[in-house]
């Protein structure tokens, strides 16, 4: 019996290029929610995407069907496409001169989750969730463990071979929270699982997980009694938990160069930033430092190559508050140097799985620790505001004027940390804000943060991506609350 | 994908076995051609043939599920999807039991079929090369056969499979200005592709104008109905579920609790007769005709999953877990959509929304922007393109004391979505005009 590697090389065809990515996934949710177990979801996947690039057109084809007929279906499709394009292609795929590499990555993982039965699992969610039930105003509770293996190998011509493997770990605890005719929310690190990193048990030791839930419940039940956030003019110090998402929607997708050169227009938008603003660009004050990190350990989005067959490498992207490149990939950067001579970018194109073409995503993108600490930042605000965890997020289309809502909020008063606000929200224009950051929390205050939930690309693929960052204060940001 | 290999399999697993009270069976399969545009010319071409089997087995209280990939050659598939069966059940002993878990009763099978006529790639690329010659056209089509089916041990067997295709496009001005058009159906016609073209092209030019920038403030508006289908769609995100209005999170919540209800001539309905989703969902059981959500204003009836009905001592009505509609209408009024622009005399005209979320769930407040070919109008008359603009504002008062008509006759917008797979949901809507709308930004 051929392997599945030798049955690609022998159906590739007669071709300018070619690729084959061979996706396996296996993953496991379980979810326990007011003390109840529900039935464990498990999921196992596997398909395979063909490129072609024939006569300067690219054409892609996906299939389940792994057989030696199936494979040759599945490039004579893809050559099919690549050969009613011709001619009417926005590129010449021919000169992206794609890789044909060799190498691979493997996520850590020191205690492996399948080290836990089934059983062992329910236990721990029965007792996290059981640790939630802080009494009646509690009307709502569930604790979660997502774990996914995730296996690609891909295949280029002249002997081109990347194998990758990961290992995802996605804790949740979520605690709702009822009194006085208002209903609050309060989760870990986000409802959308912004706590998911790399590796196996151990995250959860990082999460704090098997402790954590008292904590979210009990936040809940403060927040219930909380007033809202006030409205105004204030300073914010925005928690790693919200910092994400901040970093997810103002810098990572206006920096996508597929947005850059308009393919996302027709569903997730474009982008202020155009290509003559790289290497000057001031995006934000001299102590905004962002990192392309696809090498920092443990972090959602960590790989060794991208669905391109490129290697990724650590780069600044705003460095000393100065635009450097953007996120874009081996097609992306040879489009754009038609436009811009010499633009560089970062092998950042991925798809969700094998049934979707790659296209710019972000990785880990990160903001670098400073020299603040979470003290000298609370202390240096006279009347501000304290925020943590997303709960709500929307930005234009060109990614400029964006409102963001958090979970929780802790007013700031004359320098030390007051009363807690709910609904505490903020709106702004993404160049503004960066350029009205004031102070850069240090290691200390650092987390590495990441969402499983990047929606973005036709057609729509969700992926992770990895953000970390410290505590960060801004100054007069547009602060309000809720409605009541 | 075609009927016979989804009862090959269902046949093979869907079999009554020792110590298991029920097996089911739950397929999702697709055939589609995604090719995207930019600059009227090929991004990506794309074909993808994905069939996936989720089976479960259940024993009292106790189930298991696994959602397996499908290779399409029936020995491989049966021979995978009963050695998961055989995996899950091995494990139904580890699993504890589910005190909410609950089956259909009754079986009931059901069965539909539309067949279509859709463009081969080249055929497509074709059109948009020769209808789009030098334009900005930047889109994505879709298009393909879609199938999902049940089976399980008692013998029930849902059939649902469309030939059905989606191209939505923007023709760009420049900068961010553009005009968005739809075509989405069972029968592609090249003719009605070239209209609609041809009538984004004249719409383009009115983008020509130099555009006004709005102050934040309160505006008179009017919705076209894809604007009202967005607003709606975020509507079903926690809005309608059970679950929600018991917890107290239903973003409907001031309504249930008799503090706010909307507008008199309001009725929501969760549509399955008439709309294009599957009439059975993942666990078996069948969607009633329609399920009424908001009637003359007042919430109704909320969407019941299974595990909600059993938690929560009430009847399912066919919803999935989520609780979320999947054919949501809105009825129209009575304002003649040629009249529109007339009864909206000075404002704003909306045509697309983007971005929309919650910015405070307990009072149904929502934000977003406006995008695309939104005008300010005077007399009656588009004036000029307005700069993107953020809102918040309350649902419940902009449907509410906020609103001042709909129009007629309420359009089906399909969901264009093909996150994992091509989606089946839509949102039917009429245009609406409403007073006081709040621009914040």
């Amino acid at each position: 019996m051929h392997s599945f590697e030798e049955l690609v090389r022998k159906a590739a065809p007669a071709a300018d290029y070619w690729s084959a990515r061979w996706v396996s996934e296996t993953s496991e949710q379980l979810v326990v929610r007011r003390d109840v177990a529900q039935a464990p979801q498990r999921q196992r996947d596997a398909g395979v995407m063909l490129s072609v690039v024939h006569d300067g057109a690219l054409g892609y084809s996906a299939t389940s069907d792994l057989s030696e007929s199936g494979l040759r279906r599945a490039f004579s499709n893809a050559m099919e496409l690549a050969r009613v394009s011709a001619g009417r292609s926005v590129f010449d795929y021919r000169e992206a001169d794609l890789p044909r590499a060799s190498g691979g990555y493997r996520s850590p993982n020191d205690k492996p989750a399948a080290e836990l039965s089934l059983a062992q699992k329910f236990d721990l969610l029965h007792e996290v969730c059981d640790s939630a039930n802080l009494g009646d105003a509690i009307v709502d509770r569930a604790a979660s463990l997502w774990t996914t293996h995730t296996e690609q190998l891909y295949l280029t011509p002249d002997g081109g071979r990347i194998e990758q493997a990961w290992d995802f770990v996605v804790p949740g605890i979520t605690a709702v929270a009822s009194a006085g005719g208002d209903t609050q929310v309060r989760s870990a690190a986000g409802q959308y699982n912004g706590f998911c990193q790399q590796g196996g048990l151990e995250v959860l030791e990082r999460a704090g997980f098997a402790q954590d839930g008292s904590r979210v419940a009990r936040e809940a039940l403060e927040l219930v009694h909380a007033p809202n956030c006030p409205q105004g003019e204030m300073d914010v110090i925005l928690m790693p938990d919200q910092m994400m998402l901040q970093i997810h929607e103002s810098i990572g997708h206006p920096l996508e160069l597929d947005r850059i050169l308009g393919d996302e227009r027709n569903f997730a938008g474009t982008s202020f930033v155009t290509l003559d603003m790289f290497g000057h660009y001031r995006y934000g004050s001299d102590l905004l430092n962002v990192s392309y990190a696809p090498d920092m350990p443990a972090q959602f989005a960590s790989f060794s190559f991208d669905d391109e067959g490129a290697a990724a490498s650590r780069e600044w992207i705003i460095r000393h508050g100065i635009l450097q490149r953007p996120l874009g990939g081996t097609v992306s950067q040879a489009r754009a140097r038609h436009l811009r001579p010499g633009i560089e970018g970062v092998a950042t194109t991925r798809a969700c799985s094998w049934n979707r073409p790659p296209i710019d995503r972000m990785g880990n993108l990160n903001v670098e620790p400073g020299d603040s600490t979470l003290q000298d930042m609370i202390s240096s605000i006279d009347h501000g505001v304290l925020m943590r965890t997303n709960s709500s997020w929307s930005i234009d289309d060109s990614r400029n004027k964006f409102q963001f809502g958090c979970e929780y909020g802790r007013m700031i008063r004359g320098g030390k940390l007051a009363e807690v606000v709910k609904r505490p929200n903020y709106r702004g224009i993404s160049s503004a804000f960066w350029r009205s950051l004031a102070m850069v929390g240090d290691a200390g205050t650092f987390e590495v943060m990441g969402t499983p939930y990047c929606g973005k690309g036709e057609p729509n693929q969700v992926i992770r991506v990895g953000h970390a960052a410290p505590a960060c204060k801004f100054t007069n940001a547009s602060v309000f609350g809720g409605a009541r | 994908m075609m009927r016979a290999e989804f009862d090959h399999l269902a046949d093979a697993v869907c079999q009554p076995v020792g110590g298991v009270d029920r097996v089911t069976l739950y397929y999702s399969a697709e055939s589609s051609d995604f090719i995207r545009f930019n600059k009227a010319a090929v991004r990506q071409a794309t074909h993808v043939s994905q069939q996936y089997g989720t089976v479960s087995v259940v024993a009292g209280a106790r189930q298991a599920s696994s959602r397996v990939a499908l290779t399409g050659d029936r020995a491989t598939d049966v021979e995978g999807l009963l050695a998961e069966r055989a995996l899950l059940i091995g494990e139904l002993p580890l699993v504890p039991d589910d005190a909410f878990l609950l089956l259909p009763a009754e079986v009931l099978s059901t069965e539909r079929e539309t067949a279509g006529q859709l463009p081969s790639a080249a055929e497509l690329i074709h059109a948009v090369v020769s209808h789009a010659a030098g334009t900005d056209l930047v889109g994505f089509y879709a298009g393909g056969p879609v199938a999902r089916g049940f089976a399980d041990s008692r013998g029930q067997r849902n059939w649902h499979r469309v030939e059905s295709f989606h191209f939505e496009w923007c023709l760009y001005r420049s900068g961010d200005q553009a005009v968005k058009s739809a075509y989405a159906g069972n029968h592609w016609d090249e003719a009605t592709f070239a209209a609609k073209v041809a009538a984004a092209r004249e719409q383009v030019e009115l983008l020509a104008h130099r555009r006004r920038a709005l102050p934040p403030g309160e505006y008179r508006v009017y919705f076209s109905p894809v604007a009202v289908a967005d607003l709606l769609s975020t509507l079903s995100w926690g809005g309608f579920g059970h679950k929600d209005v018991q917890t107290g999170i239903s973003t409907l919540i001031q309504a249930h609790r008799g503090e706010a209800a909307f507008h008199p001539s309001i009725f929501l309905v969760e549509d399955t007769a008439n709309g294009i989703a599957p009439r059975f969902q993942a666990d078996g059981f069948v969607k009633p005709d329609a399920v009424p959500l908001v009637a003359a204003g007042r919430v109704a009836d909320t969407l019941v999953s299974p595990r909600s009905a059993k938690e929560y001592g009430c009847k399912a009505n066919g919803s999935h877990a989520g609780e979320s509609p999947e054919a949501l209408s809105m009825a129209g009024g009575s304002l003649h959509p040629a009249d529109a622009l007339a009864a909206l005399d000075t404002g704003v005209y909306i045509s697309d929304l983007h971005y929309l979320n919650y910015s405070d769930r307990q009072a149904c407040r929502m934000t977003g922007m406006t995008r695309f070919a939104c005008f300010w109008v005077e007399d009656g008359k588009l004036v000029a393109p307005i700069s993107a603009m953020r809102f918040d504002d309350s649902l419940l008062r902009m449907f509410g004391s906020g609103l001042l008509g709909l129009t007629q006759v309420p359009e089906l917008v399909p969901d264009s979505a093909t996150y994992e797979e091509r989606h089946l949901r839509s949102v039917t809507a009429p245009g609406a005009l409403v007073e006081g709308f709040r621009f914040t930004l």
